[in-house]
């Protein structure tokens, strides 16, 4: 036996814990699954917490209509390797509308494709605890979110009156309308992620990995190029050896230029990176403490 | 530019030194003004922690002058904050060294968020507690002291800061060092869980001695901040206490396969060791341990894993496996320090939910031994506790649990109290004692007949006589709600053969249970689609069709009929 367990060991032993946990306690809880590499990590970590048995809880993905094509056919195979149930829940109203973020604006965007198609899933099947795969070291804001995460009846989360969280024991009490977000990986940081995937052998989606992309350079972001972009007067694709950082909407997702081919050469990548993942996300640089306004909002 | 190829060999290397490094968890704990945030700021930035964008967006700003940072804007995160200036919750924030991974627990320094330093304690390994050189060993220093003290954090590393505003005075330092070294042995004495404390001396604003030892003070030959992190021993490890495995949930894939999931609080397991199931008190011995990567020759804490027994036991989520001989105490009485953490005081006999390890039993304090004065450490009588006060209180429980002392057990040994009202986390409780006696303890109650007043203290609800009728089915669903919900209810069928003869005893006894401050619920089942729910004059009717529609309808009415008070309950 070795002398101390390893800090994945560790972070591992207690994300399961926080799954077992919630699935015993709530009446209706659900993963949220929205592809990327941390929700990939979760979903490992819900087959290893109720093996041999399945996943009690369905995976829930919030279809924005703009994630990258490859992404839709991986996320359905994912689910199916890990024998979980997958629900798919778009804002269609707004999508047949034309929302976009071009013509919306980033926030407004976001606001009625991720967050009230949230919060109208969350209702419509009466889930009382939902799963994200939010970690601590991504924003500021998040580095003061609790575990178990209460949200009111309208789904908003208040900073300033959380629920204090003590030792491993979590307070599951919630009254009817209001839920909880559970966030399972609250303590990993992202080269956890990565190593961890890198360990276990974690598939995760090819947008991760460099290759020649067709691109817009605009500045210092890289743009790529999915349905409905819209390129400014005399923009011209190019082809750019980059990847993703991580995975949002496509319009709203830079890339980095990269020729990082494997997981260990993204972890050196990583170690060599002084920016943090979500700088390529244009969603957080609107106002200062953006983030926490969305989550004060609902957004994850 | 893309980054150069990389050099794999050099890749490897780091995954297997990344594989080796442990997880050490550290809170901080420091009054206003002396310097905490910034000494996190330095930590974070010093060892490459803080990320190029997060340190343009605060360039510049906060009390920095022109061109400088303000290291404490890297940890404040909230809005709040910003606009206050202080620090008003629990931060995590992750950071690691060639050696190690630490997670820090930054908590505020206020007086009135001493429930927030206990939550930053509970998970700590160890502390780092701030005192301002200039000014002494303040209140809150001490409080903090006494916090981590009580959560039993072993190791403290008092950073004696601001060093240059003394004149970087190795005087100033050895007298800090002398007297908070009596305090701490003082405050030891009171929790009962010895502290090993360090004192370095430092300088967070200019990071003198943060991570590299200090020119500026050729006195001191100890560690700089950061090696003495990194010196300390790993996570209180326990894998040598006795086993302890409180049970999370049975997974049961299939009709051949029954095994308990769970994370082992202490010691290592073994297939075929003997254990023992509490409170059942039933020995069984271990058959195999099985995770998703395939069964283990042992395990030790804190894994998470499911144990296989060799018999077929009634055991379930709530119930503690621990080794054979080496029993938990199976209780319904505790003695406790609680640090009350809800806006609304601590009444005794009032009723609580307790939750310890996996399962949550309705409690109430019976009596309080005394609260402590912090700042002194005296024990003064009292009868209520308001947010973050501190007590030694006696609780009595409504169904036994199996537990260890806290100075045991971080695990067994802790619990939280949950207002059934508000559903809030009301305190953090440290088991003291326990006392195998379940005989119920009567020392606090008044002398005189039990008034319907102290009655609905002790059940959460007045009582009074529910009407339920419908199908069957619904009714149960109905009665397990109300359960759930906290409720004592008392259930009459008026099918009964004896009611059916009977029927004006049926009225009477009911009568009866709601002057005893139950719920008296008289149930006529029928085939309709609707169910009537009645209380006095007051009557509700929801299609069955819905199962989820009782639940409005029915608080509306306990609440109109005054059986609920007015703040809503957890009915699910």
């Amino acid at each position: 036996m070795e002398q101390s367990l390893s800090h994945l060991r560790l972070l591992e032993a207690e994300s399961i814990h926080i799954l077992r946990e919630v699935a015993s306690e709530f009446e209706r809880p659900v993963m949220l699954y929205s592809i990327g590499k941390d929700s990939s990590v979760m979903l490992r970590l819900a087959q290893k917490a109720f093996y041999p048995a399945s996943i009690p809880f369905p995976l829930l993905h919030v279809d924005t209509g703009f994630k990258f094509r490859e992404m839709i056919p991986f996320r359905d195979e994912a689910a199916r390797a890990a024998g979980a149930e997958l629900l798919v829940w778009r804002n269609e109203a707004a999508i047949a509308a034309g929302a976009n973020p071009i013509a919306l604006d980033t926030k407004r965007c976001c606001a009625l494709l991720k967050t009230q198609a949230l919060l109208d899933a969350l209702r419509h099947h009466n889930f009382d605890a939902a799963f994200g795969g939010a970690r601590r070291d991504e924003e500021k804001s998040r580095a003061k979110e609790r575990i178990y995460s209460f949200r009111d009846g309208a789904g908003q989360w208040d900073p300033k009156n959380q629920r204090p969280e003590l030792w491993n024991i979590y307070n599951s009490r919630v009254h009817p309308n209001e839920s909880i977000r559970v966030f399972p990986l609250s303590n990993w940081t992202e080269l956890d992620v990565w190593q961890y995937i890198h360990e276990e052998r974690i598939p995760v989606v090819d947008l991760y990995f460099a290759k020649e992309r067709l691109m817009y350079v605009r500045g210092e972001a890289l743009l790529p190029i999915e349905q409905d972009f819209v390129a400014l007067p005399g923009e011209r694709p190019q082809r750019v050896l980059s990847r993703s950082r991580s995975l949002g909407c496509s319009p709203c997702t830079g890339a980095i230029r990269s020729c990082a081919v494997t997981i260990p050469e993204i972890i050196a990548e990583l170690v060599g990176f002084r920016s943090s993942e979500r700088a390529h996300r244009v969603i957080d640089h609107d106002q200062e403490g953006s983030m926490e306004l969305k989550k004060r909002e609902e957004y994850f | 530019m893309p980054m150069p190829a990389t050099d794999l060999f050099s890749i490897d290397e780091f995954l297997r030194q990344e594989r080796g490094k442990d997880l050490l968890r550290f809170s901080t704990a420091g009054s206003v003004d002396d310097g905490k945030s910034t000494l996190i700021g330095r930590l974070l930035y010093d060892t490459q922690s803080v990320c190029e964008d997060h340190l343009l967006a605060i360039e510049g700003k906060g009390t920095a002058g022109p061109g400088e940072t303000d290291f404490a804007l890297l940890t404040d995160g909230l809005r709040a904050e910003r606009e206050q200036g202080i620090t008003i919750d629990v931060a995590y924030r992750s950071f690691a060294t060639a050696r190690r991974k630490f997670i820090l627990a930054d908590t505020p320094g206020h007086e009135q968020y001493t429930r927030n330093m206990a939550t930053g304690a509970s998970t700590a390994d160890a502390a780092v507690l701030l005192i301002d050189a200039s000014k002494g060993v303040l209140r809150q220093s001490r409080r903090h002291a006494y916090i981590a003290s009580l959560l039993r954090v072993q190791h403290i590393l008092v950073a004696v800061n601001k060093m240059d505003l003394v004149g970087f005075s190795e005087e100033v330092f050895r007298a800090v060092e002398s007297d908070f070294s009596r305090l701490l042995d003082r405050i030891a004495e009171d929790t009962g869980n010895p502290v090993l404390a360090r004192f370095l001396p430092i300088c967070a604003l200019t990071g003198e001695s943060i991570v590299h030892r200090s020119p500026q003070m050729p006195w001191y030959s100890g560690p700089s901040l950061l090696e003495a992190l990194e010196e300390l021993p790993s996570a209180e490890c326990g894998d040598k206490d006795p086993f302890r495995f409180p049970v999370q949930r049975v997974l049961r894939p299939d009709a051949m396969f029954r095994g308990f999931a769970g994370q082992i609080a202490s010691g290592r397991v073994r297939p075929g060791d003997a254990v023992t199931v509490l409170p059942s008190g039933y020995s069984a011995s271990v058959e195999r341990i099985v995770t998703f990567d395939g069964d283990l020759p042992e395990a030790c804490v804190p894994l998470s894993v499911t144990l296989v027994l060799d018999r077929p036991l009634d055991i379930g989520r709530g119930h503690l496996l621990v080794t054979a001989g080496t029993g938990a105490v199976v209780t319904q009485r505790l003695q406790a320090a609680l640090v009350w953490m809800d806006q609304r005081p601590l009444e005794c006999n009032r009723r609580y939910l307790l939750k310890h390890a996996s399962h949550t039993i309705p409690a109430l304090v019976s009596k309080l031994e005394y609260r402590v004065e912090v700042d002194t450490l005296a024990h003064v009588p009292a009868t209520a506790l308001e947010m973050n006060g501190i007590c030694v209180a006696n609780l009595q429980l409504l169904r036994p649990i199996a537990a260890d002392a806290y100075s045991a057990n971080r695990t067994t040994g802790s619990f939280i109290l949950i207002d059934p009202e508000t559903n809030s986390t009301a305190a953090a409780g440290m088991i003291r004692a326990t006392y195998p006696d379940t005989a119920v303890e009567d020392e606090s109650v008044d002398a005189g007949p039990v008034t319907e007043h102290e009655r609905s203290v002790r059940w959460g609800h007045y009582g009074g006589m529910l009407e339920l009728t419908g199908p069957e089915s619904v009714l149960f669903r109905i009665e397990r709600d109300l359960f759930c919900a906290g409720l004592i209810s008392q259930h009459n069928d008026r099918d009964d053969v004896f009611f059916r003869q009977h029927p004006s005893l049926l009225e009477a006894l009911a009568r009866r249970q709601a002057e005893a401050g139950l719920l008296a619920l008289v149930v006529q089942c029928d085939d309709s689609e609707w169910v009537k729910i009645r209380i006095g004059g007051m009557e509700e009717r929801c299609h069955t069709e819905n199962s989820e529609a009782f639940a409005a309808p029915l608080d509306r009415l306990l609440r109109h009929s005054g059986i609920l008070p007015d703040a809503p309950t957890g009915m699910a």
